[in-house]
């Protein structure tokens, strides 16, 4: 322990100095705490979330907002992007999102249980409802469009399954937007200053990120279309915008977890990657750079957020600061 | 009370929950003599496992702080402050004044009012029992662990490996099995001095309003309750006596219950929803 060597440094200084000026010796704030709280504990604990969670955030929100630019791209007859964005969005969002969820659950084999209640409430329990509407859409949806661009069946159950299609991929991108956005909620509704702090943020960022991050994905898997453009610039300006409210809207203490430590430094490179790096290459017409900058941005910026929890959750001082607001 | 012996509410059978009667502890730092039987019992009753044998060097408490293998925390604080009209003795250091006080208090779950764990959880594995304690039912808990984030006072934690019952979210119990059968928990049971009070819940705090005038009268000036009624968690269960201020025992001073934030959250989240479908919309319709 770090206490054990401070207290044979202590030993050692008296033993040459004779003596070791002032009462009382500050071994981490103790024996008499000189700082507001208890020996510097914790006064909220902090995320046990591990890699698992922000890389969930990361896919959830690729997926749910893959599921809005294939409805819009399925309206305007768009039918090739539609289904490269409607695997996307069933391979992130019912596939590899569920099973990144129950690998972070503590009992993955109770994972259902996830669905034992409907607690609006809850973040968490939303969340769990809306990652399963969403797979319940998003699967139909691509099986019934794929069925009718490959024309298996023909006459009248082909124009069902037209219907079918659009109805799902309408619903999936609806659950969608709700999967890319909910994620802030959960963690902007919880007792971690940093995140409570920047609760309205929170939901806009995630949101954001996500669409940007669909539209570059689908960039660089080949479609450089005007529209994926204009969302990649779309995401890129209020990415810019949350950046610069980021760096106005500071709490000192509460929140410093943000713009502080190496916490501080992933919102940062993250905030810039998917901001204003991402609108200057797309400026310049470096699209496919711009799309894995943006990627790579959103990426970092959601480790980034669970990197704050884990310092906020962890600095007493920050909670005490947050509820003076 | 002491000297009431098989009378005292922290002896004598009871059946609270029977009757739906709403229960509490009083803890009450000014008696602790910090012997950290409650913390023992707890274990030995709840059969939880040991969480590391470390030294802290922070006075007496090698415990650290509430956790999922701890609901039972004795804190050792050392001030320096007079404790009540505590005279400094000729043993003081220094020259003149020098106050210092040691205090005890024995930490637990808060069983909140408005419990932001229970609120939290999305499988429905916390509840609300008869006597208005916060339980978590450990055979439905998956550990998700949004009930960690989700409490003001940081007292639920999920239990790491290798200890048993590994993965799930683990906090005091307030001894609901001993309680269904007419017993006392095993922490207020146990304390020698009745520093913890176990018993009605608006019986105690007449009891606690009683004790910190009795405290303030003989000295103790910065004696106080500690029962965040007038914030969102709109009063607790098992509620302290404190001198001095909250923060040196690591309690919020104004802790809230997450819930509050769903509102601006949610408003912020379809916001953004409703605005990316216009843009995806807007894309598609204006650029192809």
């Amino acid at each position: 322990m770090t206490s054990e060597k401070r207290l044979e440094e202590l030993r050692e200084q008296a033993w040459k100095e004779g003596g070791v000026p002032g009462k009382g010796v500050d071994v981490a704030g103790g024996p008499i705490p000189r700082k507001p709280g208890y020996y510097g504990q914790a006064v909220v604990k902090p995320p046990v979330w591990t890699w698992e969670i922000p890389l969930y955030f990361f896919f959830g929100g690729l997926a749910g907002m893959s599921a809005v630019i294939a409805s819009g791209s399925i309206l305007f007859h768009h039918v090739d992007l539609a289904r490269v964005a409607m695997w996307i969005a069933a391979s992130g969002g019912a596939v590899i999102s569920p099973v990144l969820l129950i690998m972070d659950l503590g009992r993955p084999h109770l994972f259902l249980n996830m669905l034992r209640v409907f607690k609006h409430r809850s973040a968490m329990s939303m969340g769990a409802w809306i990652l399963s509407a969403f797979g319940a859409c998003v699967v139909p949806g691509l099986i019934a469009l794929e069925l009718h661009t490959h024309q298996i069946f023909p006459g009248l159950f082909d124009q069902f399954l037209r219907i079918a299609a659009g109805i799902f991929i309408f619903g999936s991108a609806i659950f969608g937007t709700l999967l890319a956005t909910y994620t802030g909620v959960l963690i902007g509704a919880t007792a971690i200053p940093a995140w409570f702090l920047h609760r309205t943020l929170l939901p806009i960022h995630f949101g954001t990120a996500g669409l940007g991050s669909a539209a570059g994905l689908l960039e660089l898997l080949g479609h450089r279309i005007a529209a994926l453009n204009f969302l990649g610039y779309y995401a890129a300006v209020v990415e810019t915008v949350l950046l610069i409210w980021l760096s106005i809207n500071k709490h000192g203490a509460a929140d410093r977890a943000i713009h502080e430590h190496g916490s501080g430094w992933l919102i940062r490179i993250g905030e810039i990657l998917t901001g204003p790096l991402s609108l200057v290459l797309r400026f310049f017409g470096l699209v496919p750079i711009a799309a894995i900058s943006f990627l790579l941005g959103s990426l970092v910026s959601r480790f980034g957020w669970i990197a704050v929890g884990k310092i906020s959750g962890s600095d007493p001082e920050s909670v005490f600061a947050a509820e003076r607001y | 009370m002491i000297g009431e012996g098989i009378k005292s509410t922290n002896q004598r059978k009871h059946s609270y929950v029977q009757d739906r009667v709403e229960v509490g502890f009083f803890t009450d730092p000014s008696v602790c003599i910090g012997c950290k039987a409650c913390e023992v019992a707890c274990k030995e009753w709840n059969q939880v496992p040991d969480d590391g044998f470390t030294w802290s060097g922070n006075s007496y408490d090698n415990t650290g702080h509430l956790g999922a293998s701890t609901w039972r925390h004795v804190m050792f604080l050392e001030q320096d402050r007079h404790k009540g009209n505590q005279v400094a003795g000729p043993m003081s250091l220094g020259d003149g004044e020098d106050p210092f006080r040691w205090v005890f208090l024995s930490d637990v779950c808060k069983h909140c009012e408005e419990a932001g764990c229970l609120e939290a959880c999305p499988t429905g594995s916390i509840v609300r029992t008869e006597v208005g304690s916060v339980l978590v039912q450990n055979d439905v808990c998956n550990g998700c662990g949004y009930c960690v984030v989700s409490c003001p006072f940081g007292v639920i934690d999920r239990r790491p490996e290798p200890l048993p019952d590994a993965g799930g979210a683990f906090k005091c119990t307030f001894c609901y099995d001993r309680q269904k059968s007419g017993l006392v928990p095993a922490c207020a049971k146990v304390c020698p001095t009745e520093s913890i009070v176990f018993g009605r819940l608006d019986d105690l705090r007449a009891r606690g309003a009683e004790r910190v005038q009795q405290l303030q009268q003989s000295g103790y000036s910065d004696a106080q309750l500690y029962d965040p009624t007038e914030t969102s968690v709109r009063g607790i269960h098992a509620f302290f006596l404190i001198l001095g201020e909250p923060e040196a025992y690591g309690l919020p001073p104004k802790p809230q219950v997450p819930t509050i934030y769903l509102k601006s959250a949610w408003t912020a989240a379809f916001a953004t929803a409703i605005a990316s479908i216009i843009a995806a919309l807007a894309a598609f319709a204006f650029f192809s």
